[in-house]
């Protein structure tokens, strides 16, 4: 569907035309940053959930700098008495494990390698997706037929026993080729439903006069098709994300994927297997890496749930206070 | 029509038969070949060497010596006939360990996702209704909330209360020791009791999602004008909802029960793991421990299998819950 401030671009007689001497470039910047960085930003922060998500996010970020920069001790086992109860003493604030490890230092260190493992999986999938809905979908025909035909049946395999087999097999420690790995498949469902909107897109006025004009299939998936799908992109992107935590936190706690340093899964794991499940005395060692998860799963869910808000043109428009004339008209699914 | 539906039949096929493959070539893959490990196992178990590479042959259905492509028929035809090789930890024919676990995987799968439907979509449709009440806020919180957590956590939380702690459920298995098998209250009973804490980590991680999708596609459905004609033609309040919102508000929701069905057969090999429940995805998980790639193999060939099923059913019976949809392949460009 394309929006209003995107069919201004798409008709590009102001911004693209490169001839004219009026727009000079750091216009053209100021107004490339006005409508793709400033107004969306301003949307994103109006939305509670995103104010939420983006917060908790930048929670774990900090965790993650405090982690690699090394501002808090490394977790190694006996660096503490065993089995301390959680806000008992300010140096295990967390509580220790089984082996003594202090559990918060377990916590924050292995956040630095679950994002790098999230962003790369949620990219890859995202990318993936991208090329194989963009190309199916607008070449159509032949190349519609075997690219969807590829990604029925790699629909059909089912993810995470897919994941436990190649991860067996080819035993990968890098984060990046874990998330990978672990979204490997995932593009096929989302390359499938941007196919779908990529169709309704071709058929837009403008992607058909740039085809008229003789303008080559990877520019106009580049300039005219993409940038409609961006926001579903994104959206999606956050997504695929979350299921990266998901399913590598869950194989990691069944003892499937290789690990050199102990991670939230992993710690479920020891927690699980050491008989924390058996006593109230252990429940902490258990609780806190699943808060971890919850709390990155979380924000990861309510910033796409908040994003896909920020991309509804007319909310836009509203709060970034370009347009009279839509204020007015927002209350059209209300009075049912 | 017709056409379509023996193209789709034919892909079943040609999607069991590419997983096959691949399932063959991994075991190749595998850390030190497929035989390395075997053959040493076996040697240790004080196997005489003379007879090391029948043994193989027999728990594989492959001869090690023979040329890749022979050993690929090999396979491929035993797999055809249900012959999966032998397990190597459990001394039993892959496909017998796989034929018992089926049925309680498809059960948990099957019941699971049938809930999270029914109460997704009632749930997310009085939401749509009442849209931005207080129930509304409220159930969306929950759902958000709900959807951040993962089943293995629920699983995990659920087995600590409700099984260790209060001792309401038993903990494992999926009857109890003395039942027998068969269609008596007891062992439906038994069979109940142990599925409950499975079924409910998996539904109450999934509702939420379900709900927020169905609340999501009835507010764009209620906003169309063919509502707001049914609504001035005075069709009831009853009609408008079920024949005009509900039918279009679901229709996006059965093409996602594929990925979701996929979602939750490939769970499994978690789910059941934690509650010692014998299913496709608990054998899979201990094959693997094992190091039983025949038995690993074998699982995740039928996993996919299931898999592909359902969603063979889901896209023939699509067509006759939305009658408008068109087959029909785009122009190329």
């Amino acid at each position: 569907m394309p929006t209003e401030t995107e069919d201004k671009e798409s008709v590009s007689w102001q911004s693209d035309s490169g001839v004219s001497a009026d727009v000079t470039r750091g216009e053209r910047l100021s107004e490339f940053f006005e409508e793709r960085v400033r107004k969306p930003a301003i949307v994103a922060w109006a939305d509670r959930r995103t104010r939420i998500g983006l917060v908790i996010l930048a929670f774990y970020i900090g965790m993650a700098v405090v982690a690699v920069f090394d501002l808090y001790r490394a977790p190694s086992t006996n660096q503490a008495p065993q089995l301390i109860g959680p806000f008992e003493s300010w140096a295990y604030p967390l509580g220790t494990t089984m082996s003594g490890v202090d559990l918060l230092s377990l916590i924050i260190h292995s956040t630095p390698d679950i994002l790098l493992m999230i962003i790369a999986g949620g990219v890859w999938a995202t990318a993936i997706a991208v090329l194989v809905g963009t190309l199916a979908g607008y070449k159509g025909g032949m190349v519609d037929r075997v690219l969807m035909s590829i990604s029925d049946v790699v629909m059909a395999i089912p993810g995470l026993p897919l994941v436990i087999i190649l991860a067996v097999t080819f035993n990968p420690k890098n984060p990046i080729v874990l998330g990978i790995l672990i979204n490997i498949s995932y593009w096929a469902g989302l390359g499938r439903s941007l196919r779908s909107q990529v169709l309704t897109i071709r058929e837009d006025s403008y992607v058909e006069a740039s085809r008229t004009m003789g303008v080559g299939t990877p520019r106009i998936i580049l300039k005219d098709i993409i940038p409609n799908l961006m926001p579903y992109v994104t959206v999606n992107f956050v997504f695929a994300a979350r299921y990266v935590v998901f399913a590598s936190i869950g194989l990691f706690f069944l003892g499937v994927l290789p690990y050199s340093v102990q991670n939230w899964g992993v710690t479920l794991n020891y927690a699980y297997s050491g008989g924390a499940l058996l006593t109230w005395e252990a429940a902490h060692w258990l609780l806190f890496p699943m808060i971890a998860i919850m709390g990155l799963s979380l924000a990861l869910i309510l910033l796409g749930q908040g994003m896909d808000r920020v991309f509804n043109p007319r909310v836009r428009t509203r709060l970034a206070e370009s347009s009279e004339s839509t204020r007015a008209t927002d209350d059209t699914t209300e009075g049912y | 029509m017709g056409h379509y539906y023996l193209r789709r039949t034919a892909r079943v096929f040609v999607t069991i038969w590419l997983v096959a493959s691949l399932s063959f070539g991994l075991i190749r893959l595998l850390p030190g070949g497929p035989f390395t490990l075997l053959r040493a196992n076996l040697l240790r178990q004080g196997v005489p060497a003379s007879e090391v590479d029948a043994r193989i042959a027999n728990l594989q259905n492959i001869r090690p010596n023979a040329p890749l492509w022979e050993q690929y028929f090999d396979y491929m035809f035993a797999a055809a006939q249900g012959n999966l090789g032998t397990s190597i930890s459990l001394d039993e024919p892959v496909s017998q360990v796989i034929a018992e676990a089926v049925p309680w995987t498809v059960f948990i799968v099957l019941v699971s996702t049938i809930l999270i439907f029914v109460f997704g979509i009632l749930l997310g449709a009085i939401q749509a209704y009442w849209e931005g009440s207080r129930f509304d806020q409220l159930v969306s919180g929950v759902s958000i909330t709900l959807m951040s957590v993962p089943f293995y956590v629920v699983a995990v939380l659920a087995l600590f209360v409700f099984a260790y702690q209060f001792g309401w459920f038993p903990p494992a298995g999926t009857i109890g020791p003395t039942v027998e098998p068969g269609l008596t209250p007891e062992f439906v009973l038994s069979a109940l009791k142990h599925a409950v804490l499975p079924i409910f980590s998996y539904t109450i991680t999934g509702i939420g999602g379900q709900a927020l999708a169905m609340r999501g596609n009835s507010i764009q459905v209620l906003g169309n004008d063919y509502v707001e004609v049914a609504r001035l033609r005075g069709l009831s309040d009853r009609r408008i909802a079920t024949r005009y919102v509900a039918r279009n508000a679901i229709l996006p929701l059965y093409t996602g029960f594929l990925l979701l069905l996929g979602f939750r057969l490939g769970g499994t090999v978690i789910l059941e793991q934690i509650f010692s429940y014998p299913g496709l995805g608990y054998y899979m998980w201990s094959a693997l421990e094992s190091n039983d790639y025949p038995l690993m193999m074998g699982t995740f060939l039928v996993i996919t299998i299931a898999l592909v099923i359902g969603v063979y059913i889901a896209d023939l019976t699509y067509g006759i819950i939305d009658p408008r949809i068109s087959r029909g392949e785009t122009d190329a460009y």
